[in-house]
């Protein structure tokens, strides 16, 4: 029988599906480990940590080290809802501005000829291969130069240009047809109406993508308030979590407990993120109109 | 005939364009390009972070090349082979995850992608609380424990500090944390290949799974394997994060040194902030060399 050519995102459960599954499984075990340990290391009461010998498996989970996590922060002045807010706030703003800025510009750099297109391309992706702490003390040279330092802002403003998500967003761009575009255009759309109407419907799994990997950035990021920022009352979440479990020192057996809780906290937001988005990201797109 | 010719007006000068990029673009100029300049010429003087920099023209970078023993003896040679692994090892399982993936149904897919992107999204903190534990030097470390539970080790080893095991520790952790954004860019991408290619394709006689591989999902991808390509080079070069949380700046005998932990040394220790942007700078050609090679193979115009 003449081979017929298998099917990408089956829509059935199949044999041969089986064989994959348990090529792939054990890889994914081993990823899934540190993050199962971690989510059991959270929930471990005192005895257990100290427990010889070390052991996996929480046996009597307990709020415990989520509890001391909110002490400490109660004891230091600033609640925790106002970390939690200032980085709802910063985050938003971060991934909404750069999402639209970066698909525009993604648009535009992959689809309209004008002049300085190609060296914004490539300047672009120098700005990606520039190793980040080189640029740290500049930066903070500038952020403080525009008399940023010590709003939200600083905070703000300086994330919002993604050279990654600008890179990856122009990829997908590029497999939009030319013919797609110059069909709009005869029929009469303007490029504002060709951006809105044809490239973002097109290019939503580069959206999801982006989307995901903007949050993570502006969610996790600490330089932000560690460096632009003096008052306490404006810094992140990530900021000072970081520095709990860096006071609360990670070395002792108790400020492992506490530490494993704030990763948990920290990771559960981009889990959610990620469960909402991944139907986008994964979104095989009807081709009626591409290619 | 008028809209032709409008058509060809917007192909080669569109105005509008400037008006699309202009948001980013001024972002960028300012919060970017401003400081990687900053950077570049920095790497020209010599600068303390206190007193303004003194200009040393090409002195970092022949200082670089002819004194600096651990950046050549160390540093260099862990950066490769790190990268070497790291990075091609990296991109070959995202591309076959992605691809596997592809072939299952939603469900198992959704779960299997979520776990093996998942250590992309813990924080440094999740890194250093987790890795420490595991790899404790002691018996109650729980690699130590498990291991000489098996029957592998009689006495447990202090990892974190033994110059031999810290560098493959390191590389482990590196091919761990390795299905990013480029793994969920070719996931997109093989998910959106038109499957009337796969059809065509059969009748004009690819035999199996791998011709298909080679000749229907890599081509019509192009732009996805050349994003994660990059993505998967600029990591492999500019992680510094995994030495320098585990084993602290400088590591042990410069065992896990990479050129990243070499600039912060540099920057951040010593103060030799023109030298750690002459680094920065070498690292930036580096990179620009490998981009430019997957580049040429996946043909971006």
């Amino acid at each position: 029988m003449a081979y017929k050519g298998h099917k990408i995102n089956p829509k059935r459960f199949e044999k041969g599906q089986i064989k994959i599954i348990l090529m792939v499984l054990p890889l994914v075990l081993i990823t899934g480990l540190p993050i199962i340990f971690i989510i059991f290391h959270a929930f471990k009461p005192m005895e257990e940590l100290f427990a010889f010998p070390p052991k996996f498996i929480t046996t009597n989970p307990t709020f415990d080290n989520f509890r001391q996590l909110f002490k400490a922060s109660r004891s230091a002045g600033i609640p925790l809802s106002r970390y939690v807010f200032n980085s709802i706030l910063i985050t938003g703003a971060v991934v909404f501005s750069s999402l639209v800025f970066s698909t525009a510009a993604a648009y535009a750099l992959s689809k309209l000829k004008f002049k300085g297109r190609a060296a914004m391309l490539q300047i672009n992706q120098i700005a990606i291969m520039f190793v980040p702490v080189a640029v740290m003390i500049p930066r903070y040279l500038v952020v403080n130069v525009l008399g940023l330092t010590n709003t939200y802002w600083a905070q703000i403003l300086p994330l919002i240009p993604l050279p990654v998500a600008l890179f990856l967003v122009k990829q997908f761009v590029d497999q939009v047809p030319q013919s797609l575009i110059e069909a709009a255009y005869m029929d009469g759309a303007k490029e504002l109406q060709i951006y809105t109407k044809v490239i973002i419907p097109l290019i939503k799994p580069a959206i999801a993508t982006a989307a995901i990997l903007v949050f993570q950035q502006v969610w996790t990021n600490i330089e932000a308030s560690n460096y632009y920022v003096n008052d306490d009352g404006l810094k992140s979440l990530a900021f000072y979590m970081n520095t709990l479990t860096s006071t609360t020192t990670t070395n002792t057996v108790a400020g492992q407990g506490i530490s494993a809780a704030a990763s948990l906290i920290m990771f559960i937001p981009n889990l959610v993120l990620f469960c909402i988005l991944q139907n986008s990201v994964m979104n095989t797109m009807a081709h009626s109109g591409i290619k | 005939m008028r809209k032709t010719t409008k058509i060809s007006r917007r192909e080669n000068s569109n105005k509008a364009g400037y008006g699309f990029v202009s948001p980013y673009a001024i972002l960028f100029t300012i919060f970017i390009l401003t400081p990687v300049i900053m950077a570049v010429v920095l790497s020209f003087t010599n600068f303390n972070a206190i007193q303004f920099p003194s200009f040393v023209g090409f002195l970092n970078y022949i200082n670089l090349i002819t004194a600096d023993e651990v950046f050549m003896q160390y540093v260099l040679p862990n950066t490769v082979k790190y990268a070497i692994i790291v990075g091609i090892g990296g991109y070959v399982l995202s591309f076959l995850l992605a691809w596997a993936l592809s072939n299952l149904t939603k469900l198992p897919r959704t779960i299997f992608a979520l776990i093996l992107y998942s250590p992309s999204m813990t924080t440094g903190i999740a890194m250093t609380v987790l890795w420490k534990i595991m790899f404790t030097g002691d018996q109650t470390g729980y690699i130590n424990s498990w291991l000489m539970e098996l029957g592998v080790i009689n006495e447990p080893i202090i990892w974190l500090v033994n110059t031999d095991y810290l560098l493959p520790i390191v590389i482990i952790i590196g091919l761990w944390s390795s299905m990013g954004v480029g793994f969920l860019a070719i996931l997109a991408g093989i998910l959106n290949t038109d499957e009337s290619l796969y059809e065509a394709a059969a009748i004009d006689g690819v035999k199996n799974r791998f011709q298909e591989m080679i000749y229907v999902t890599i081509p019509s991808m192009k732009p996805q394997m050349l994003f994660a390509a990059v993505m998967q080079i600029v990591g492999a070069f500019q992680n510094g994060q995994i030495s320098g949380l585990l084993a602290g700046n400088p590591t042990p005998q410069y065992a896990a040194q990479l050129i990243v932990n070499h600039i912060e040394d540099y920057g951040f220790i010593r103060y030799e902030m023109g030298y750690a942007a002459a680094v920065s700078v070498a690292l930036l050609l580096i990179v620009q060399v490998f981009s430019t090679i997957s580049k040429k193979l996946f043909g971006d115009d």
